[in-house]
C-alpha cells in the first residue's frame, strides 16, 4: 500500500479574537499596523505554496484528506484557499474521495462565497456554533447570531457540501443545563451530520482566564459538565448521531477522516505557522509567528521550530491515550496483563463497557469517557 | 581594671580550692545572659578585644539563630577582687535555658556552689527560670538575685527587684543592677561572686571523683567532656573511668576553657575543665556520671545520676523515600552529640519508611528535626507527637506504648499516661485565659500566687500529651505572648484514653491514629475528617473518611467520586503537548502514596498533619 499523507492547512486569522481562546491567531491589526486581510493574507498563500514544496520533495504519498482550520479560514477568499488545494492536487495524488473540510465561522460565509468554496474543492464544512444561547454566546465574546448559523448550513447544503458539522461548547460560565439542553437541540434540529462537542477550558492568560481570576465570572463546575456531556451523548444518539471519539458524534459514515489520522496516528502535514506535523515517529512544529514563519520561507531557512523523534516508551504512551478515546478502544491483546488487571475493576464500576470487554475490547462508556485521563495514567504508569 | 594576664593567674592543678568560685547563671533565652557572658570575658580579659564577637560561648550557628544555648560550657576567669585585692579563679558553667532540658540544668547546677539569678529588668523572671531557681536553691546554692538590662528605657528595676526578693527571701536592695550592653555594674558582680559564693570543698587526698555537667561531640577531637573534680585530682597521665559504665579511658588531654581551650598538667578540687578520652560517642560519657581514677577508683558515685530518659515520641519520615539512608546516617551522626536522642525504625503504610525517636521534650524535638533538615539537606515529615503509655490488659501483662499504632484493641483494663506539674507565669489580666486553657486541657488547678502586684505564678497538673499538642501556642496566643511554662513530670495516672483511627475508604491510615482522652474523640475525629476531606482529591469512586473507636465510626465525612478527568480536545498540536503532560503526571502519580485504592498525595499527609501554628508559620515564611 502506498503511503498515506494527510494536511492540515493553518490560516492564522480572525477578525477578532474570541475570549476564550489561545489558539496561534491573529487579527490584522495585531500584525500590522492599519492592516486589512487581504494585505496581511496575500503574501500568506504564497508561504504556504512554498512549504508544500518543501513537503512534496520529502513527503510522496497519496493524500486521503485536507482539513483548513485556524484561526479562521472562511476569511479568506475562495480563490486563495483553492490555491493551496490545487497545489496539494498537482503534488500528490489525491484519491478520489479525498475528505476536505472547511472550519467556517457562519458571520464570515453567504449562500455565494460557499458555493465558491464547494467550486475550490472543499466537501466539508465544519461550521463554529458553539451555542444557541445569546448569553453564552456574549459571554464566549463571540460576535455571531445564533440565526446565521441556520442560514449558513442552508447554504452549505445548496452548495452540495457532502457533510456538515458544527463545533459546540459546553461549561461556559452561567451556562445551565437546561441552557445546553436548548443548544444541543438546536444542533440537531438543523440536520447536522456531525457535532463536536468541547468542554470549555480555561486557558491562562486568557481574557476568559482574566475574568475568572477578576471574579467576574465563576470557573466552571466539573460536575455540571459531566452532566453535560452525558446530555449530548444521549441527545446525539437518539439523533442518529453515534460517538466515535470522545468529543466527536456524527452519522454513519460522516466520521472526520482528517481527524481520524490524527487518533490513528497517521502521517500527516501540517502546513502554516505553529503548525504541527508527524511522520514515521518523528513529531515537528512549525515557528509560531506569521511573520516569522513567511521571512522564514521567502529566505529558504528552515521553518521547523522543533521535533522530536518518539521514543518506545512515548510510543507506548500514545498508543493508550489515542485510541481510548475512540469508540473502536484498544484490544485487549495490545495489553499487558498487569494493565489488564489494572483496569479491570473500571468494567465492574460502570467506566469501561462490561460487554466489550468480556470480548477482548477495552470501549470506555460515557462515564468512563468522562475519566479517560485518569484510566489512561492508571494504564501508563 | 582588676584583671590578671592568664600566664600570671593560678594555674591550673595547682590552684588552692580557696581561690575557686564555681557559679552557674541562670536565666531565660532572652534575657541576655550571653551577653553578660560576653562582657564577662572582656572585664577578665580571657579574650583579646580584637577577637571578640558577640555571644562568644554560643558556637553552633543554630544556637546564635535561636539565641538559646543548648549545650553548657565552662569558662575559667582569672579576677582580681576589688574587694580585698587578691586572685581568684571564677568558673563560670553555663546552663541550658529550656524546659526539656531540666536535667542538664541540675548537674550544671550540682557542679556550682552559687548562681547568679539573671531576670531582663524589662520583662520579669519567667517561667523556666523560676524553675531553675527553685533547682538551685534545692541544691542549697548561693543565689545572687542580678537584674540586667537596667539601659532600658522600659526597665522597671524596683518592681522586679520586689519579685525577686519575695521568690528569693532577701531584701530588694540586694538585687544587683548591670547593663551586659554597656557593661554597667559587671566588675562588681564579679567581686559580690567572690564574696557571696562558698569556695569548694572536697578532699584531695581521696581517690578522685569528677563530675560529668556536660558532654559534647567534636569532629576533630571526638567526645570533649565537661567536669567538675569534686575530690582528689585528674592527671595528664592518668586512665580514668567511668563509674556507671566501668570502661577505662585514656586520657588524651585534660585542660581548661578560657574560653579557647587550654590544656593542662591536670584538674585539682574544686576546679572545671575538660577531658577528651577518644571516645566517638557521647552516650560512652555521659552527663552526671561520675569521672574516676582506674588504678584508683573510688567506691562511692556522686549521686544524682540518671539516664536521660525521653517523653515525647514522633514518627520522622523523609519526603522523598529515597532519603531513607540518608536519614539513617543523620540521626546517626546527631546521637554521637545528644545522648538523649532514641530512635529506631519504623515503617508507615502511609509514610513509607522512616523512624520512631524518642525526645527529652518539645524543644528538643524542634531542634533536633530542624538540625536533621539543616545539617543533611533533609525534607521531613513528622507525625503528630505522643508520649509514653503504660498500658495493663486483661492477662494481666501490661506494655508500652510509644506508637498509637501499637496501642491494643480492647482487653484494656486501664491506661497510664505522664502526668506533669506545670508552672505558668503572667500579667494578672490573662488569668481567665489561661484557666479556660488548662481546663480544656484537662488539668487540674494546684494553686496560684501573685509575684507582684500585676503577675501571677499558676500551677496545674496536667497530662504530658495535653501539653505536646499546641499547648504552647495556644497559651502564646491567648496571653499576646506575655505567658512562660514549665513543666515536670511527676508521675503517671490513669485516664480515660481511646485510640482513634481515621478510615479511609474502612482502610485505617496508621500516620493519623492518635490517643486521645475518650471525651475529646469526637472533637479529633471530626476536626481530622474534615480536613482530610478537604485535602484529599476526588478519586474515580466515592472515598468515606471515618473516624473510629475500634469498630465504633464517630465521624464520617465524604468525598464524592470525580466525574469529570479528561480534556476535550485531542488534535494534532494536542498530542504532543497531551504527552508530555501525562509523563509529568505519571512522576506524580509516583510520589502518591496508596492507601488502598485510595491516591492521597503527600501535600495531604503533611498538610493534615500540621498543627495551626505550622499553618501560621508556613503563611509568614511565604510572607
Amino acid at each position: 500500500m502506498t503511503a498515506q499523507l494527510s494536511f492540515y492547512v493553518h490560516i492564522p486569522y480572525c477578525v477578532k479574537r474570541c475570549g476564550y481562546c489561545d489558539f496561534n491567531t491573529y487579527t490584522p491589526s495585531e500584525l500590522r499596523e492599519g492592516g486589512t486581510l487581504e494585505m496581511v493574507s496575500n503574501d500568506y498563500i504564497d508561504a504556504v505554496l512554498k512549504e508544500i514544496e518543501i513537503a512534496r520533495v520529502s513527503a510522496p504519498g497519496v493524500v486521503p484528506t485536507i482539513f483548513f482550520g485556524g484561526g479562521t479560514p472562511s476569511l479568506l477568499p475562495a480563490n486563495d484557499l483553492g490555491r493551496v488545494i490545487t497545489a496539494i492536487k498537482s503534488g500528490w495524488s489525491v484519491s478520489p474521495d479525498c475528505e476536505i473540510t472547511l472550519e467556517a465561522n457562519p458571520d464570515s460565509v453567504d449562500a455565494s462565497k460557499l458555493m465558491a468554496f464547494r467550486e475550490a474543492g472543499f466537501n466539508r464544512v465544519s461550521f463554529g456554533m458553539q451555542s444557541a444561547q445569546p448569553h453564552v454566546l456574549a459571554t464566549l465574546d463571540r460576535t455571531h447570531n445564533p440565526e446565521n448559523v441556520l442560514r449558513a448550513i442552508e447554504g452549505a447544503r445548496a452548495a452540495g457540501f457532502s457533510s456538515v458539522s458544527v463545533d459546540l461548547i459546553y461549561g461556559t460560565p452561567g451556562e445551565s443545563l437546561d441552557d445546553w439542553r436548548s443548544t444541543v437541540e438546536s444542533a440537531l434540529a438543523l440536520g447536522v451530520d456531525h457535532i463536536s462537542a468541547y468542554a470549555l477550558i480555561v486557558e491562562s492568560g486568557t481574557k476568559l482566564a482574566n475574568q475568572i481570576k477578576r471574579g467576574e465570572l465563576s470557573m466552571p463546575d466539573d460536575d455540571l459538565m459531566a452532566d453535560m456531556y452525558l446530555l449530548v451523548d444521549r441527545l446525539a444518539q437518539e439523533s442518529g448521531l453515534s460517538w466515535y471519539e470522545l468529543s466527536n458524534w456524527s452519522k454513519p459514515g460522516h466520521e472526520s477522516q482528517h481527524n481520524i489520522a490524527y487518533w490513528k496516528n497517521s502521517n500527516w502535514w501540517g502546513l502554516g505557522p505553529g503548525a504541527h506535523s508527524h511522520k514515521d515517529g518523528m513529531r515537528w512544529w512549525n515557528i509560531k509567528h506569521p511573520t516569522a514563519y513567511k521571512a522564514a520561507l521567502f529566505a529558504g531557512t528552515t521553518v521547523i521550530a522543533e521535533s522530536e523523534v518518539l521514543t518506545p516508551s512515548q510510543l507506548a504512551d500514545e498508543a493508550i491515550m489515542l485510541p481510548i478515546r475512540m469508540r473502536e478502544g484498544i484490544a485487549l491483546a495490545n495489553l499487558s496483563p498487569e494493565q489488564i488487571s489494572r483496569v479491570s475493576p473500571y468494567s465492574q464500576s460502570g467506566h469501561v463497557d462490561p460487554l466489550k470487554w468480556e470480548s477482548g475490547i477495552l470501549q470506555l462508556t460515557p462515564e468512563g469517557r468522562l475519566i479517560a485521563d485518569r484510566i489512561v495514567r492508571e494504564l501508563v504508569v | 581594671m582588676p584583671a590578671i594576664s592568664l600566664a600570671k593567674a593560678p594555674q591550673p592543678a595547682s590552684t588552692d580550692p580557696a581561690q575557686i568560685r564555681n557559679f552557674a547563671i541562670i536565666a531565660h533565652i532572652d534575657h541576655g545572659k550571653s551577653t553578660l557572658a560576653d562582657r564577662m570575658l572582656g572585664i577578665t580579659e580571657v579574650v583579646d578585644p580584637r577577637n571578640m564577637r558577640a555571644q562568644y560561648l554560643d558556637r553552633m550557628d543554630i544556637e546564635r539563630e535561636r539565641g538559646i544555648t543548648i549545650k553548657s560550657q565552662a569558662v575559667r576567669l582569672p579576677w582580681r577582687s576589688g574587694i580585698d585585692g587578691k586572685e581568684y579563679i571564677l568558673n563560670m558553667i553555663d546552663t541550658p535555658g529550656h524546659v526539656d532540658f531540666t536535667y542538664e540544668v541540675s548537674r550544671s547546677l550540682a557542679a556550682s556552689e552559687g548562681a547568679i539569678l539573671l531576670v531582663d529588668c524589662a520583662q520579669g523572671i519567667e517561667a523556666q527560670t523560676l524553675a531553675n531557681l527553685y533547682l538551685a536553691m534545692e541544691n542549697n546554692l548561693k543565689i545572687i538575685p542580678v537584674l540586667n538590662k537596667i539601659d532600658l528605657p522600659a526597665a522597671q528595676p524596683e518592681k522586679f527587684a520586689a519579685e525577686l526578693a519575695k521568690l528569693i527571701g532577701c531584701e530588694p536592695s540586694d538585687c544587683l543592677l548591670v547593663s551586659g550592653k554597656t557593661g554597667a555594674g559587671v566588675a562588681e558582680l564579679l567581686d559580690q561572686i567572690v564574696e557571696q559564693i562558698p569556695a569548694p570543698q572536697g578532699d584531695a587526698n581521696a581517690p578522685a571523683r569528677a563530675l560529668i555537667f556536660d558532654s559534647v561531640y567534636d569532629v576533630y577531637r571526638g567526645v570533649v567532656t565537661y567536669v567538675r573534680v569534686i575530690d582528689g585530682h585528674l592527671s595528664a597521665r592518668d586512665q580514668i573511668q567511668m563509674y556507671s559504665t566501668g570502661v577505662r579511658h585514656e586520657m588524651l588531654e585534660v585542660g581548661v576553657i578560657s574560653p579557647e581551650p587550654v590544656p593542662s598538667k591536670g584538674l585539682g578540687v574544686g576546679e572545671v575543665g575538660y577531658l577528651i578520652t577518644g571516645v566517638k560517642d557521647v552516650r560512652q560519657s555521659r552527663v552526671g556520671d561520675t569521672v574516676t581514677n582506674f588504678n584508683n577508683p573510688t567506691k562511692k558515685p556522686l549521686a544524682g545520676y540518671k539516664d536521660p530518659k525521653p517523653m515525647v515520641f514522633s514518627g520522622l519520615y523523609p519526603l522523598d523515600g529515597a532519603d531513607y539512608p540518608l536519614l539513617r546516617e543523620a540521626l546517626d551522626k546527631l546521637q554521637l552529640n545528644d545522648a538523649a536522642l532514641v530512635y529506631e525504625p519504623e515503617s508507615s503504610a502511609a509514610l513509607g519508611f522512616g523512624f520512631r525517636c524518642g525526645f527529652l521534650g518539645l524543644l528538643h524535638m524542634e531542634i533536633v528535626r530542624e538540625r536533621l533538615e539543616r545539617e543533611s539537606n533533609l525534607s521531613l515529615i513528622s507525625t503528630a507527637p505522643n508520649v509514653v503509655y503504660n498500658v495493663k490488659l486483661d492477662d494481666g501483662k501490661s506494655m508500652i506504648v510509644t506508637n498509637p499504632s501499637e496501642f491494643p484493641d480492647g482487653k484494656i483494663v486501664s491506661v497510664e499516661e505522664p502526668i506533669v506539674r506545670s508552672t505558668i507565669l503572667a500579667p494578672a489580666e490573662f488569668i481567665g485565659a489561661i484557666m479556660e486553657l488548662c481546663q480544656q486541657r484537662r488539668g487540674a488547678l494546684l494553686g496560684m500566687d501573685y509575684l507582684s502586684e500585676d503577675r501571677v505564678e499558676i500551677r496545674y497538673t496536667l497530662p504530658l500529651a495535653e501539653i505536646v499538642f499546641d499547648f504552647f501556642d495556644k497559651l502564646k496566643s491567648s496571653t499576646r505572648g506575655y505567658a512562660s511554662l514549665d513543666y515536670e513530670a511527676i508521675g503517671d495516672a490513669e485516664g480515660d484514653l481511646v485510640k482513634v483511627d481515621i478510615l479511609l475508604q474502612g482502610e485505617a491510615v496508621d500516620a493519623f491514629s492518635a490517643i486521645v482522652h475518650r471525651e475529646k474523640a469526637y472533637a479529633y475525629g471530626l476536626m481530622m475528617t474534615g480536613k482530610l476531606r478537604q485535602l484529599i482529591p476526588r478519586q474515580q469512586f466515592e472515598v468515606p473518611i471515618q473516624a473510629a473507636i475500634g469498630s465504633r465510626i464517630i465521624a464520617r465525612e465524604n468525598i464524592s467520586a470525580i466525574r469529570k478527568d479528561v480534556l476535550a480536545k485531542c488534535y494534532g498540536g494536542d498530542i504532543s503537548r497531551k504527552r508530555k503532560l501525562l509523563e509529568k503526571q505519571k512522576e506524580g502519580k509516583k510520589r502518591m502514596k496508596m492507601v488502598g485504592r485510595v491516591e492521597v498525595p503527600q501535600e495531604a499527609f503533611i498538610a493534615a498533619l500540621a498543627t495551626d501554628a505550622d499553618i501560621e508559620k508556613a503563611k509568614a515564611a511565604r510572607k
